[in-house]
């Protein structure tokens, strides 16, 4: 690839987003927009290496796009006047779609693009749909670059993101933002999706695609496009407080050989403290739109706890115990549950953490998941309980799809027959 | 990856004087710009260096020398940390600072290291010889 072409490839990230957006408005169809703006790109790659990148490569990749526009709707214009079944037949319709045009490409993009990501993030999708449509629209990343991501090939990728735009076609998908309470579960969709995204790119281990990783920084970038748009909203900043904070400990969490290292464990000199006073910036954000917090927004003030901390014995305890606690009484879950015992022993003893642990023995939803028996045969040894200990970490080990895990298992278990 | 953008000093800067206006605008709109592409990490004016000191490393000694300093073109008035995908997207982006001074002069872009730019051993070395005291003991 030249010089001009990698170039070129930067503008196209920068402005992609932007463009589809606007397009949008005019097109009412995402993959109709998109096509204009790839066309706008064509020409760009045509031109650009003969007379240079234009001062504003934004503006004029824009008036690209919208000369392809306007070129279609006299052609359509044209096969109009031969073909009267297509649609949009009367000149005043015409002229009011060029109108619209116009009035889509002066106006600011913000709330464009907040429509595109609602789109791309439309409940109507599978989540897998959203995902990769939200990455190629808003990321403005490649089939490939997604396909590797997440450990699909290409064409599983494009054909995904082919079906999600021609779902929202048939489904005629409103274009504008929804309101009051659809709103809500409309933008939860869009954290939802982010933090997906996120996640996908932190359970990256050392040899995978370097790909991979990068999904935590497109999520955070796109979960601080959003916040920008959506200033009022506690829960986003809440996402991106959570985010920034994880993202804080991607280089701490994992030895030189790849060897996963807890939490607790961490070098704390590893953390990177630009994001993590970035990630309590966004909390504070969320805690004063909203002191109650969303759950996103407990997650990360509970997150912040650990990044507060200069030394893992400087840890407030008590606090994560009572966020904990407060997560758990909103909504059920045995997940939130085992931390919440994990988070009370922490602060009042194994004991406590074991009470707590007890009540969910017998969990059906449970049933598999090797962190329960990890977690009360690590409060039993505490308690000396070695015997009961031992068969609670074999259990687990059985349990565990990770090898390294598996093999910590076992270890704990001789351990505890030896002691 | 992560770029600094360094604004160099100029002689309005280092005599305090604050930017004009439409200049202090056309930073905040740049920023505004960086912000809602998501990549805005963090921002900074500094001090002229009037107010900043150095240590002077002399033999095995160190000595404080204040401000301010003569070699205005070489010092720094501010800086920009952004988070791009490429060295071509940080260049995209430096293209499109506004000229922080009333004259000709300079913005400087340089790459931040990452901890993958070492081999694990050499940076968990490197990072705890930048610790300073004993706060992992």
């Amino acid at each position: 690839m030249s010089d001009t072409h990698r170039a070129i490839d930067a503008v196209w990230r920068i402005e992609q987003a932007k463009l589809i957006a606007s397009l949008t408005r005019f097109t009412r169809d995402i993959g109709q927009a998109e096509e204009l703006a790839q066309e706008a790109l064509l020409t760009a790659l045509e031109q650009w290496p003969k007379s240079g990148i234009p001062e504003k490569p934004g503006a004029w990749l824009m008036t690209a796009a919208k000369n392809r526009a306007i070129d279609k709707i006299r052609k359509a214009k044209l096969a109009d006047s031969k073909h009267a079944e297509i649609g949009r037949s009367r000149d005043a319709e015409q002229e009011e779609a060029l109108e619209a045009l116009d009035a889509a490409l002066d106006d600011t993009i913000g709330d464009d693009l907040l429509r595109l990501i609602f789109i791309s993030c439309h409940p109507v999708l599978s989540t897998e749909a959203r995902t990769a449509l939200t990455l190629r629209l808003i990321g403005g990343l490649t089939t490939e670059e997604i396909a590797r991501a997440f450990l699909q090939t290409e064409t599983t990728i494009a054909q995904r993101i082919v079906r999600a735009k021609r779902t929202l076609a048939e489904k005629q998908v409103a274009y504008e933002l929804p309101r009051g309470a659809e709103l809500l579960a409309r933008r939860d969709s869009v954290l939802m999706v982010l933090y997906l995204i996120f996640n996908e790119g932190y359970a990256a281990t050392q040899g995978d695609d370097w790909m991979r990783p990068q999904l935590c920084e497109e999520a955070l970038r796109l979960g601080r496009i959003l916040a920008g748009l959506m200033p009022e909203e506690s829960e986003v900043h809440g996402l991106v407080a959570l985010m920034e904070i994880q993202a804080s400990r991607l280089n701490a969490r994992s030895g030189p050989d790849g060897e996963p290292i807890l939490l607790l464990d961490q070098d704390r000199a590893l953390w990177d403290q630009l994001l993590i006073r970035r990630g309590l910036a966004a909390l504070a954000r969320a805690e004063a739109l909203d002191p109650e917090l969303g759950r996103y927004g407990l997650q990360a003030a509970i997150v912040a706890c650990h990044a507060r901390a200069a030394k893992a014995s400087d840890t407030d305890w008590g606090r994560i115990a009572a966020l904990y606690d407060i997560m758990a009484a909103r909504e059920a879950s045995p997940v939130v549950e085992l931390n919440r015992a994990v988070a009370h022993s922490m602060r009042s003893g194994p004991q406590a953490g074991l009470d707590l642990v007890d009540a969910l023995v017998g969990e059906e939803t449970l049933k598999n998941y090797h962190l329960l028996p990890s977690v009360r045969g690590d409060f039993l040894m505490k308690l000396g309980r070695h015997a009961e200990a031992e068969a609670e970490f074999r259990h687990a080990a059985a349990l565990t799809q990770n090898a390294r895990e598996r093999s910590l298992l076992l270890r704990r278990a001789d351990a505890c027959r030896h002691s | 990856m992560r770029f600094m953008i360094i604004v160099k000093a100029s002689k309005d800067s280092e005599a305090g004087v604050m930017p004009e206006e439409s200049l202090l605008s056309a930073m905040a709109d740049y920023h505004a710009e960086l912000a809602k592409a998501g990549i805005l990490l963090d921002a900074n004016g500094l001090h002229p260096t009037a107010q900043g000191f150095r240590i002077k490393y002399e033999g095995g000694k160190r000595r404080v020398v204040d401000g301010p300093f003569s070699e205005t073109k070489e010092l720094i008035a501010g800086y920009t940390i952004i988070q791009v995908k490429s060295r071509e997207e940080a260049l995209e982006w430096a293209r499109r600072f506004p000229n922080p001074h009333n004259e000709d002069g300079e913005i400087e872009i340089r790459q931040l290291f990452e901890l993958e730019d070492f081999t694990p051993g050499e940076a968990i070395e490197r990072f705890r010889a930048m610790e300073v005291g004993g706060a992992r003991n």
